[in-house]
């Protein structure tokens, strides 16, 4: 479980990122935050592993808080995965895959072939193993990027809009991806994207932020779907237009669903 | 400066001497460099070759490269004629490389953008290549005004008129102040030189000074070019 | 083109070649000069250039220092030294020392600046510590544009040594000024062109160390921009690959 407790972030140049921000992500399941660019999202992401500290407040994790860690210890048993993978150019995929077990002292064999391993669980070939990340395509590195990440066994994954350069056919395979992995692995994965269709397939718990990390609802997709706290909710998760809004039809007895423009999307099962 | 206001009128001929020296190479190295560059851009081998022969050349010491004039220009070991190719040589072998990552810099979005307007293409080299290398041309321009005027010194050594004579002169007769003054006197031409290039770049290309955090790549790039250099 | 050949029959006569004033013995003088010079260099400038690139602090200083040192006319702070130290081989040794300092110092922090900082925000964030980071990550990736730096810098001493005899340092510009003051200008001659050859020689060993440090996973993506893209193949570390002199 982590906790944000009252957090807020100012950086140097006077911009407040974040304030006040109280939020408690469950363990286990997936906790989207999504938003717009400048609401914080990243921010409140980075705070986590203390990629960045806040100016105030506090962050939990399993009820121990951050601030009391070496920043780099906790990094090593958060697996963190972002855009464009961040994988090191210099070394083959499986070294990149190995990084963090490496660092934290594990042998190097050990690494390695515990590595092999994970390219088998993000569906990659184990061919790939030797060779460097600029060989592999886009999807390719992201997976990498994933396996490096699930490397140390961590309990928590954080993604930052980890599928936002790769195309939209892969990127749904990545998001079928994802939550498998979620599921059979049973990790606490943080996930930052401004996608809300994408926020809405992977969350268990989605976080709507408005600017300066200020949160405009919490729930599930359904709650939210349900129940928009406001119009700027409303209008974000476009449950007022388009194919959101959807209406039951008669057509030869059976119950047509119709989207806002009379589009058919599917047949109600009795 | 005791020494210096005794031998004002020596130092002032000098330094004029040492520009009429170093600024003929600086702009005849400029001018020859960009049609080496676009021809080296053209094509793919050109590129190759081209920048192979121009490190080359400019891999060859000062002093030796003096003394090989002669032989190969016919004229007198004593002519100035002989410093002047030779620093248009080194202009050449260093702009060549800068100016030719300049026109490969230009956005090929921009280019293919004003042949789709319909510029042909040399109006497409003269009103969109040119200009918008302009920003990299000048950092090049830069370095070559810099080290050409510090190399124009070594001319002195084969007897050719420059400010190079203070160290000379000053290490025959034991003036440390003479030397000292002499290179004082090759610095203030050399920063001048530069603001000069500086301000022309602000009145040519008003449109690339760009906001402090762009400027990253620029000044990347000019740290790139620093770590080459000269003797 | 027969003093050409002249200056080659100076070079070819045994007589120039062996003892203390021969050839020989001068252009080892140069190579002394060139390595110890830029080792002297690269000892002082390399730890500053990581910390700079590293950082990013002093590095405005760094960059108008290597770019103001570039004006400095090596022969006015050669016989400047000479004056003070005296003739002999210190002071050609520390002018060639200031030679060399701001090609490696620039070629050190432009190595780590070139490594994207996405990069090393990965490195961080998957807890490597500033040291790891450097080692792991900015040194091999940064190594090629280093090379680059110390490659410059040894060219540039190389040709510069030759001015170490004009305070009575030796090398082989010895034979340069004695033949201009003997008007013996096979002897000039036939030490330019040695000089020249060692250059030459140097530049070419330099360009293939340069090839040999590129990471792999550097190269490999050059390999597969070359045949994909055909325009850019050398931005990130290339340019001053053959920036060099």
């Amino acid at each position: 479980m982590i906790e944000f407790r009252s957090v807020t972030k100012q950086f140097p140049d006077g911009t407040v990122a974040v304030k006040e921000f109280d939020l408690v992500i469950p363990p286990r399941k997936t906790t989207v935050l999504v938003g717009s660019s400048g609401c914080g999202k990243t921010t409140l992401l980075r705070m986590i592993n203390r990629m960045i500290d806040p100016t105030s407040g506090h962050i939990l994790i399993d009820g121990e808080d951050t601030a009391a860690l070496a920043p780099v210890k906790l990094r090593r048993r958060i697996g963190y995965v972002m855009q464009n993978s961040g994988l090191l150019p210099h070394r083959k995929v499986i070294d990149n895959v190995a990084t963090v077990p490496v660092l934290n002292g594990v042998p190097k064999k050990e690494a390695r072939a515990h590595a092999l391993e994970l390219l088998d669980t993000v569906g990659l070939d184990r061919s790939l193993a030797d060779k460097y990340p600029r060989q592999l395509s886009g999807g390719q590195q992201q997976r990498v990027g994933v396996a490096r990440g699930l490397a140390a066994d961590p309990n928590i994954l954080l993604m930052d809009e980890p599928f936002g350069a790769v195309d939209p056919i892969v990127r749904a395979e990545l998001q079928q991806e994802t939550i498998r992995l979620q599921q059979g692995l049973g990790k606490t994965v943080v996930f930052v994207t401004h996608d809300i269709d994408e926020a809405f397939l992977l969350g268990h718990q989605v976080v709507i932020l408005q600017k300066g990390g200020h949160i405009a609802q919490v729930g599930t997709p359904a709650e939210i779907l349900a129940n928009p706290a406001d119009d700027f909710v409303a209008s974000f998760v476009g449950a007022d237009k388009g194919k959101r809004v959807l209406r039951i039809e008669k057509v030869g007895g059976r119950d047509v669903v119709v989207d806002e423009n009379g589009t058919p999307t599917g047949v109600l099962q009795p | 400066m005791k020494w210096l206001e005794s031998n004002f009128e020596l130092v002032w001929q000098l330094t004029l001497a040492h520009i009429a020296l170093s600024v003929p190479p600086i702009v005849i190295g400029f001018l020859i460099s960009i049609p080496i560059a676009w021809v080296a851009n053209r094509y793919r081998v050109s590129r190759g070759t081209i920048l192979v022969v121009l490190g080359l050349l400019y891999t060859i010491p000062s002093l030796p490269l003096f003394i090989f004039m002669p032989i190969v220009l016919g004229t007198p070991l004593l002519s100035s004629v002989n410093v002047s190719v030779a620093l248009t040589i080194y202009a050449v072998a260093l702009m060549v490389r800068t100016a030719a990552d300049g026109l490969e810099s230009v956005d090929k979005d921009t280019l293919l953008a004003a042949s789709a307007m319909g510029y042909s293409a040399w109006q497409r080299f003269w009103r969109v290549e040119l200009p918008l290398s302009g920003p990299v041309l000048l950092s090049g321009l830069r370095v070559v005004s810099a080290s050409t005027v510090s190399l124009a010194t070594i001319g002195s050594v084969v007897g050719v008129t420059s400010l190079g004579y203070l160290f000379i002169n000053g290490f025959q007769r034991n003036i440390a102040a003479e030397v000292i003054t002499g290179i004082v006197a090759v610095l203030v031409i050399a920063v001048v030189f530069d603001l000069i290039l500086v301000l022309l770049g602000r009145v040519v290309l008003p449109w690339s000074r760009r906001e402090r955090t762009g400027s990253t790549r620029a000044s990347r790039r000019q740290a790139a070019l620093l770590s080459g250099g000269v003797s | 083109m027969n003093l050409i050949l002249d200056g080659i029959a100076w070079i070819l006569d045994p007589a120039n070649q062996t003892g203390p004033g021969g050839w020989f013995a001068r252009l080892g003088e140069q190579l002394a000069y060139t390595f110890g010079a830029v080792a002297i260099a690269a000892i002082i400038a390399i730890p500053l250039g990581y910390l700079v690139g590293h950082t990013g602090r002093g590095r405005d200083v760094a960059v108008s220092l290597s770019g103001g040192f570039r004006a400095l006319p090596s022969l006015g702070v050669l016989i400047l030294l000479g004056l003070g130290l005296g003739i002999g081989f210190r002071a050609p040794l520390i002018t060639f020392v200031i030679l060399a300092i701001p090609p490696i110092l620039a070629g050190a922090y432009a190595g780590f600046e070139a490594v994207d900082r996405k990069t090393i925000d990965a490195a961080r964030a998957v807890g490597m510590t500033e040291g790891q980071i450097v080692r792991q990550v900015e040194v091999p990736l940064g190594l090629p544009l280093l090379i680059g730096g110390i490659r410059s810098g040894v060219l540039q001493v190389v040709a510069t040594a030759t001015l170490a005899a004009y305070v009575s340092g030796g090398a082989l510009g010895a034979f340069i000024f004695e033949g201009v003051a003997t008007r013996n200008y096979s002897e000039t001659l036939g030490a330019s062109i040695l000089v020249t050859l060692l250059a030459l020689i140097l530049e070419g060993v330099f360009a293939l160390i340069q090839k040999l440090v590129v990471p792999r996973g550097v190269v490999a993506r050059e390999i597969k921009e070359v045949r994909t893209v055909s325009s850019r193949p050398r931005a990130a570390v290339g340019s001053p690959i053959q920036e060099g002199k």
